[in-house]
């Protein structure tokens, strides 16, 4: 197999990719295509905050404006955040359980095309007659006014990308319950693998209210139903309700993976365990449960009465119990420990202050009457950058520099890696924590510009020149990127020295089987274990034997290809153009066509035999 | 284990559908999509009971006006009946009695497109008797939107009970076919249960105002 997988040309590589079930090259599609919507993104945003810098300005015109902070939230949130916390989820989470693949290869490859193909279909709405325009949250009156496609390509691009998240989260419940190795109790996963599970759990029971709400809205706007017309007996709270129903545990989805990335690493550079690794699962796992009461408090403002917003609100400062447990957890995992400040360590120490900043304006909005004050103002962009900026996307910086070894085999240049933190994070809060009293003054969330001479001019334009830090940050990321890929310098297994989990005891990248017999877990913190015994391997379960491998197959894009397709006609058919129908029918057969060809097919996989494995270790031990 | 050894009723396994790790995956993972479902239909009917009734002008017809109880008790029948059927067809699948399965499936499919037919029937009745279409108004929507997502259910559990046994038709039962079987079936009785909170959701409590 080895000498077959060396040496490739260009387009049987692309092949390879396209085809891929393995759950680590899946993780590396995620990578690239959640990189590349995440600097999408970051342009939009660069282009906001263009236009917000100095009041009166019409860099972008008004209409365009409201493209730019709906697209920079959807892509932000549906297309960059949650695929690349995907993307660690896939490369590291098996590892971690000391599996050889996740549960359902197959649908792992058509959760990656689906998302892919509706984040491209969301994005091509810029070429085809201009984007959404009604906001990340679209509610449903502004939505059903909104000319053109916009909103049609927002309905569509979403529901095919929800449908790709949906079988992630499935099949990440199912390989943390079914394929953990012997010895792998629920209480000795790491805790990046306990938020994946809770995550995934979240993911499974709030993206099928969106799905509802989508296909509302798209009922509404492509095939003339009257879910939220109101004129019709329509109710547009409906929306409202459901989008929070999904939208609030959304964010602990976003959130739960990057405490796990920093738990990780908060272990490895103090060099000790885990504080309080149990009441940590149990934060976790409550503040899941918290996430799916508390969706009303994002709509304080609609009238839902004062016991509603009551409970509503009690049930939001709740949260802030768990988080505090982990907060202090963190910090008493540092309290004695010998830190080392690597770049991943310097993110994980940044993001505590960050994310407190984040989760107290979160408490002051949680107490309703004073969100009447906060509603719709810069103090909630504020806030909100805070928790998913502060938190969530400090976390997919620091697992780039701290996974990139095991992910391709080279280590990130800390010393860009520093540069990198530095730009960002100095422009992280100079952006956003002027717009807490941007806000407070009474700015209004996205609002196209400002008039002179009311107080706001200094703090956007503090804002936009961090903008621009944040903006470098990133680019120098990417030339870290770059210059270590062509240094191309391999490392060993364990390359901070300091792994703990099982992922740090096999190869950087790892062979595509993982492990050539499963290890036997005997406690937390499997490999430091071992290393404390004097060993470098792990123990092994079993005896060298043949491996079962799944099959790679095309299918999966076939399937997303098609739903694309489809799209295109449902999108078109209601300006009765006439190939708009044949187009929807053509795209759904090609979808259930190719799902029929997988059903009937038989696909038993392969094996590796027990000769190859001890060949392949020889061919290793004489390079070495 | 081998996916295709080949089994006697000997020598075939009590759980047939969680004996190798691929039909334990497919087992769970299968119950949590079922989950999820389970949270999207109560979305729809959550959607449902807030629009119920609301329509534009009072000329509309309203919920009292257009259900009929005679109709939706066939089709209840005809669906639990199918449900009943379908736990025969398993019941003679964990007994390695293929033909017997077999037939029994067929009958649950035939049962399915009974069902079928009589929704068919139903909103066709609805368009022209009281022109109710799925644009004429909220309450239409919604309704058709909730009773639709299970027609298109049926419609997709039917086509897969027929795809598998199509597929297997030659194959016989082994511990890669038999997964396939209790899957379908069991999405069969999810549809299932789905009709029985529609049936008393939309139908009983329409009745009642």
């Amino acid at each position: 197999m080895s000498t077959i997988a060396q040496k490739r040309g260009f387009a049987s590589t692309v092949w390879d990719y396209l085809t891929t079930v393995d759950h680590k090259k899946i993780a590396i599609l995620y990578l690239i295509a959640g990189g590349f919507f995440f600097l999408l993104g970051g342009i939009e945003a660069m282009l906001i905050r263009i236009q917000l810098a100095v009041p009166n300005n019409d860099f972008v015109s008004a209409g365009f404006f409201n493209e730019l902070l709906t697209m920079h939230g959807t892509t932000m949130i549906f297309l960059a955040a949650m695929p690349l916390l995907l993307g660690f989820m896939n490369a590291i989470m098996p590892l971690q359980i000391g599996a050889r693949d996740v549960a359902f290869p197959f649908i792992n490859a058509l959760g990656f095309w689906l998302f892919f193909f509706g984040g491209l279909f969301l994005n091509l709405s810029w070429f085809l007659g201009g984007a959404p325009d009604a906001g990340w949250t679209s509610y449903a009156s502004l939505s059903l006014a909104s000319e053109g496609h916009g909103i049609d390509f927002y309905a569509l691009g979403l529901q095919i990308s929800g449908f790709g998240t949906l079988m992630g989260g499935i099949n990440f419940l199912v390989t943390i319950i079914n394929m953990r190795a012997p010895g792998m109790t629920y209480m000795r996963m790491p805790l990046f693998t306990w938020t994946t599970f809770v995550a995934s759990a979240l993911i499974l029971f709030a993206f099928p209210p969106l799905t509802v709400s989508i296909f509302m809205l798209m009922f509404d706007r492509l095939f003339g139903a009257n879910f939220f017309n109101v004129a019709a007996g329509g109710n547009t709270i409906i929306w409202e309700h459901f989008f929070w129903i999904f939208g609030h545990p959304e964010v602990y989805i976003l959130i739960l993976p990057a405490f796990g990335i920093f738990s990780e690493i908060f272990s490895t550079f103090s060099r000790k365990r885990l504080f309080g690794y149990s009441s940590m699962v149990f934060a976790t796992v409550l503040i899941g449960f918290l996430g799916f009461m508390v969706w009303a408090h994002h709509m304080f403002t609609v009238g839902l009465g004062p016991v509603a917003n009551a409970i509503f609100a009690v049930a939001t400062m709740a949260i802030a119990v768990p988080t505090g447990i982990k907060i202090f957890n963190w910090l008493l995992t540092m309290w004695g420990g010998s830190i080392q400040f690597t770049v991943p360590m310097i993110y994980a120490v940044a993001f505590i202050p960050s994310f407190v900043a984040g989760g107290v304006t979160g408490i002051m909005q949680g107490a309703a009457p004073a969100d009447y004050q906060y509603h719709d103002t810069y103090f909630i962009v504020a806030h909100f950058h805070y928790v998913i900026v502060g938190g969530v996307v400090l976390a997919l910086l620091a697992g780039t520099h701290f996974y990139w070894p095991k992910m391709f085999g080279t280590m990130l240049s800390e010393k860009i890696g520093k540069f990198t933190f530095f730009f960002f994070f100095v422009g992280f809060h100079l952006t956003f924590f002027i717009q807490h009293f941007l806000g407070l003054m009474g700015m209004p969330r996205r609002v196209w510009t400002f008039l002179p001479g009311q107080g706001l001019d200094t703090g956007n334009l503090v804002s936009s020149i961090g903008a621009a830090f944040m903006f470098v940050g990133i680019v120098s990321l990417l030339v870290n990127i770059v210059i270590t890929s062509v240094k191309n310098e391999k490392v060993g297994n364990d390359p901070w020295g300091d792994g703990r989990t099982l992922e740090w005891a096999i190869a950087s990248p790892p062979p595509f089987y993982n492990f050539k017999q499963l290890p036997l877990v005997r406690g937390l913190d499997p490999y430091w274990l071992e290393k404390m015994e004097g060993k470098q391997t792990l123990t092994p379960a079993e005896p060298i034997g043949d491996i079962h491998m799944p099959n790679g197959s095309f299918v999966p894009f076939v399937i997303s290809l098609g739903l694309f397709i489809a799209a295109f006609g449902a999108m078109y058919q209601i300006d009765d153009k006439a190939w708009a129908i044949p187009v929807l029918i053509g795209g759904l057969v090609i979808t259930f066509g190719a799902m029929a060809y997988r059903s009937i097919k038989d696909d038993h996989g392969f094996h590796i035999h027990k000769e190859d494995l001890i060949d392949e270790n020889d061919d290793k031990g004489v390079k070495a | 284990m081998e996916a295709e050894e080949k089994y006697t009723p000997q020598t075939w396994p009590e759980s047939p559908e969680r004996a190798t790790l691929e039909g334990k995956n497919k087992f769970l993972g299968f119950w949590l999509f079922l989950g999820g479902e389970t949270v999207l239909f109560a979305s729809l009917f959550a959607t449902y009971i807030a629009l119920k009734d609301k329509v534009p002008s009072p000329e509309h017809a309203l919920a009292k006006d257009l259900y009929e109880l005679p109709l939706v008790f066939v089709m209840t029948m005809l669906l639990l009946t199918s449900s009943l059927t379908s736990v025969y067809a398993m019941y003679h699948m964990k007994n390695f009695n293929f033909k017997k399965m077999q037939l029994w499936l067929l009958i649950t499919v035939i049962l399915g497109l009974g069902f079928l037919g009589c929704e068919i029937y139903e909103f066709n009745h609805y368009y022209h008797e009281y022109n109710h279409t799925f644009t004429s108004s909220a309450f239409s929507s919604a309704f058709y939107t909730l009773v639709g997502f299970h027609g298109a259910h049926v419609i997709f559990g039917l086509s897969w009970l027929v795809l598998v046994m199509v597929r297997n038709a030659k194959r016989g039962l082994n511990l890669y076919t038999a997964p396939k079987f209790y899957l379908a079936s069991l999405y069969w009785h999810f549809i299932d249960v789905v009709w029985v909170f529609i049936f008393t959701v939309v139908y009983l409590m329409g009745m009642v105002g």
